[in-house]
């Protein structure tokens, strides 16, 4: 029994799942920053941005250290691949919610205007794509991660529906250019995110079946199973 | 060149103890094939059954067919023709010590009544580079005896000792467990030119080394072969859940 490399694994998970704590509070604070105009939440994701970075950088190490001095195999393997790339991709959005927060600060700055666009309905479907691809992770199902795969089109079409008005807006209302601009990029930050929480959604699916479902890649061979009820990061 | 392996329905007893259980298994010629799984599993009986030298132990026996190439290893072959055709290297390397290293090479040959010397010393030569061994001794080959080679070197002459008599199968029995590992990578860089040559069957407890060396991998368990594929995929996302258990170390 490696019950030493198992625990180290255990521990490997709970990092990461501080850090989708972190990344999905910053999003949210970042919304509800564009919600109240508040500046106050807004500095608070620009400070939140540090400790993003720092637990990133201590979640890519252990990968690493464990990657060398433990050499794991088969569904092991696959969870600190995906851990490895799910840690990137929570970083980013870390990074898009201070992009959110950003444009929320230059928002305020500006005489408040009703644009044509609904920010914070996106913002719960996108809030709602990271949650749901946290508690893939978490579960290690598979059905959970297929499940937040299939919301990325919603928020895509959200999106383009938001440039289309908001572009619109602008033709017809000069004055309100720089608020579109920002609720535009806004828009833009957000789909983002609902990317990340897509390639998070498709790491767990590789972690748990070992299939590659990114950008429709045909499934090669069937999954063995669907969930990993005694895999890397449950208890043994 | 290599020739394929084909295994039906084996079983091999111990007594009354039954060591493999219906195996069947398909090895590719001129590939490297590992077979892995815990201590007491059958995976060195599996071997030893392929060239019969599972018989050699008292109150041992083995039914079922096993074809090497296009010859029945358990019907109608003598077992003294089969060894000479699947050649076979142990744990511990087990030079004759008091041969020189050159007549270490030669014995097999020498004992099938070989004396033709030029021919000797070509075969010799030949199996002594194909092991990767023929610089390192090519000076001292007639002097030193083969007990005065470190271990690497030892394990690479008798390689170079089964290679000699021109094996189509080469089973190799944990062959660098007890070397250190640039000796090990010696032998394992060895295993990847000699399948151009050779048909190799590797049993070994390191799984780094399986997944480096052999294209096909088989799990053995309780006697049993429960999984066989591609090493990839077994060392990726094994199909049964035994395997995945035990290469990541869950049990074994």
């Amino acid at each position: 029994m490696r019950s030493r490399f198992h625990q180290e694994l255990d521990e490997l998970r709970a990092r990461l799942l501080r850090m989708g704590g972190l990344a999905e509070q910053a999003v949210d604070r970042a919304c509800q920053a564009y919600i109240d105009r508040d500046l106050k939440r807004c500095h608070m994701v620009l400070e939140g941005e540090t400790q993003i970075n720092l637990v990133e950088r201590e979640i890519d190490e252990m990968s690493f250290d464990l990657l060398a001095m433990q050499q794991p195999m088969a569904v092991d393997l696959r969870f600190i691949l995906a851990v490895s790339k799910i840690n990137a991709d929570l970083e980013r959005v870390g990074d898009q919610a201070v992009n959110i927060a950003e444009r929320v600060m230059d928002m305020v700055e500006l005489p408040k205007v009703d644009l044509p666009v609904d920010i914070p309905r996106m913002a719960t479907a996108v809030s709602a794509m990271v949650r749901r691809a946290l508690e893939s992770f978490i579960e290690g199902k598979a059905e959970l991660a297929q499940a937040v795969l299939e919301m990325d089109n919603v928020v895509d079409r959200m999106k383009n529906d938001a440039f289309i008005t908001l572009v619109k807006a602008m033709n017809e209302r000069p004055d309100i250019t720089r608020q579109a601009l920002d609720a535009l990029l806004i828009a833009r930050n957000l789909e983002r995110v609902a990317d990340h929480a897509t390639n998070i959604a498709e790491d767990v699916i590789f972690w748990v079946r070992g299939a590659d479902v990114r950008h429709n890649a045909p499934q090669q061979e069937e999954p063995p199973q669907t969930s990993v009820s005694q895999a890397a990061t449950e208890p043994h | 060149m290599g020739v394929g392996i084909q295994v039906d329905k084996l079983n091999a007893w111990f007594g009354k103890t039954q060591a493999l259980q219906e195996i069947n298994m398909t090895v590719a010629a001129n590939h490297a094939t590992a077979v892995i799984g815990p201590s007491g599993c059958g995976k060195s009986t599996f071997v030893r059954c392929l060239n019969r030298m599972h018989e050699t132990i008292p109150e041992a026996r083995a039914t079922g067919r096993v074809r090497i190439g296009d010859m029945d290893v358990y019907n109608g072959s003598s077992a003294t023709h089969i060894r000479r055709r699947i050649g076979m290297v142990f744990q511990k390397p087990n030079p004759f010590p008091t041969m020189s290293i050159y007549d270490n090479v030669a014995a097999g040959l020498k004992l099938n009544g070989f004396r033709d010397r030029k021919r000797l010393d070509e075969i010799v030569e030949r199996s002594l580079t194909y092991a990767a061994l023929f610089t390192e001794v090519k000076d001292t080959m007639h002097k030193k005896s083969g007990a005065s080679l470190s271990g690497g070197q030892q394990q690479r002459l008798c390689i170079a000792r089964a290679l000699a008599v021109e094996p189509q199968v080469l089973l190799m029995d944990e062959p660098c467990s007890a070397l250190d590992p640039i000796s090990t990578g010696k032998i394992e860089e060895l295993i990847f030119q000699l399948k151009e040559r050779f048909t190799i069957v590797i049993v070994t407890h390191n799984m780094q080394q399986a997944s480096r060396v052999a294209e096909f991998t088989g799990f053995f368990l309780l006697g049993k072969l429960i999984e066989f594929d591609k090493t990839e995929k077994i060392f990726t996302n094994p199909s049964d859940k035994r395997t995945e258990d035990y290469i990541t170390g869950r049990f074994g």
